[in-house]
């Protein structure tokens, strides 16, 4: 049976890690290369890394981070930030990166996705969406979430399948930040409306999160950040935990 | 030992390179006749569509090159299936080695299936030391049926061949370079073969 993935996200600035991590026996815990391998021994079924530089030269150094993980880590990984043209995804995917997530560009220019998606398949293609629940209504934000949009997430998310998305990274910003859970009701409805895979991000506080967002929020994977880095929540136990409530996953 | 990965332009060939590295063998990336023709393993990968690989394989003469291949042969994801009869992926007739057509997952599954399956029903040398139901990580929307080729199954929406062998050619439909040791274990016994 296809397994529920787990996805650690590692913010990387200048080829480091920013957000503390606190893990034990890390030689150097700003090193994403050393951070990604010891995440794929602990069972991460996957690994994404948002490249928060804002500079050309942090640019280069994330090219030659992903050309290291690719060269140490046996387990998929996904990178992210700054990218908005073709040339960008061609030297990711040829470094080694197995997919790239779009977020600000798609919602700049859409069809970018369809351009992406031909020329490299739906397979490689994720995209981000950040979203924010204001009046009822779920509403698209840009950079960061700093930006509102018109567009209505679950609109902006069947255009994003139609256009060639291979999966679908939600965000939602009333639960980032908050440890208080994953927004399960629109992840539910984000699942049965559309027919590619949805990760959920934002909320990860508890092992019963993750339950939930697997089973109320139909999830197809979970992403988290400090829940992971802080050792709050390890892996193994996490997996062991979803299985005890027939939750498929690789153990 | 000699380990050809084929270059045509489809793909992420750059992990399976890595992967081998790991295992301490140095592959080499080519779309040259001469330098597959004399490798001691030929890798045979591919991502993306089918029939656009395949006119890339003819624009090579990669296409009546590799079905005469004496060495071991090994294709990954679309490569496997590449080496089947058929694809209903705009409608290509591949390499013809596997007598089996590929089909696309209906609607009533997730498309792609992206992640960790089980393989099961291990039937071949590839397989030695690997466990009955350890997990693969799969990209596809297109699948192989089960037929007299196939070495082992994965289910999803139905039991499909995750794995074919004929003679000297075999095909995964998993990625052996993105699934950890197991994964790695595969690609050892594959060059080992």
């Amino acid at each position: 049976m296809l397994t529920k993935r787990i996805i650690p996200c590692l913010d990387i600035k200048n080829g480091r890690t920013v957000k503390g991590v606190n893990f034990i026996n890390l030689r150097d815990a700003g090193d994403p290369v050393e951070l990604a391998r010891q995440y794929a021994e602990k069972g991460a079924d996957e690994l994404v890394f948002l490249d928060i530089s804002a500079t050309l030269e942090g640019r280069k150094t994330m090219i030659d981070m992903v050309l290291k993980v690719a060269e140490q880590v046996n387990i998929p990984f996904t990178v992210g930030g700054g990218i908005s043209t073709i040339e960008d995804v061609d030297v990711l995917l040829k470094c080694g990166a197995d997919k790239v997530s779009i977020n600000s560009s798609a919602v700049k220019r859409p069809e970018l996705i369809n351009e992406l998606s031909n020329k490299f398949g739906n397979q490689c293609i994720v995209v981000a969406i950040d979203a924010k629940r204001l009046d009822g209504q779920w509403k698209v934000h840009l950079a960061g979430g700093s930006i509102p949009t018109e567009l209505d997430l679950f609109e902006w998310a069947k255009e994003v399948e139609k256009r060639g998305a291979g999966e679908i990274l939600f965000t939602s910003m009333n639960n980032d930040g908050t440890k208080e859970g994953f927004a399960n009701e629109a992840l539910a409805k984000l699942s049965s409306e559309l027919n590619i895979p949805i990760i959920a991000s934002g909320g990860a506080g508890t092992v019963q999160h993750f339950v939930d967002t697997f089973s109320l929020g139909k999830s197809d994977a979970a992403l988290a950040a400090s829940v992971f880095h802080f050792g709050e929540i390890e892996i193994e136990d996490l997996k062991k935990e979803l299985k005890k409530n027939n939750i498929a996953v690789r153990l | 030992m000699k380990i050809v990965i084929i270059d045509y332009g489809a793909g992420n060939i750059k992990s399976i390179q890595f992967a081998l590295k790991r295992l301490g063998f140095d592959a080499i990336l080519s779309s040259n006749p001469d330098e597959i023709l004399s490798a001691d393993k030929v890798i045979f990968p591919g991502v993306g569509e089918a029939s656009n690989a395949m006119r890339k394989l003819k624009e090579n003469a990669l296409d009546t090159l590799i079905p005469n291949l004496k060495q071991p042969v090994l294709g990954i994801c679309l490569g496997m299936q590449l080496l089947c009869d058929h694809s209903e992926e705009g409608n290509t007739d591949g390499l013809g080695i596997f007598n089996v057509s590929v089909k696309r997952f209906s609607k009533e599954v997730k498309v792609p299936q992206m992640g960790w399956n089980t393989i099961t029903n291990l039937k071949s040398t590839l397989f030695k030391g690997i466990r009955d139901q350890e997990y693969m990580y799969l990209v596809h929307s297109y699948y192989a049926e089960l037929c007299d080729e196939t070495i082992s199954s994965t289910n999803y929406e139905l039991n499909y061949s995750s794995a074919l062998q004929k003679d000297n050619f075999y095909g995964v439909q998993f990625h052996p370079e993105k699934s950890s040791s197991a994964g790695e274990q595969i690609l050892k016994n594959f060059i080992e073969l």
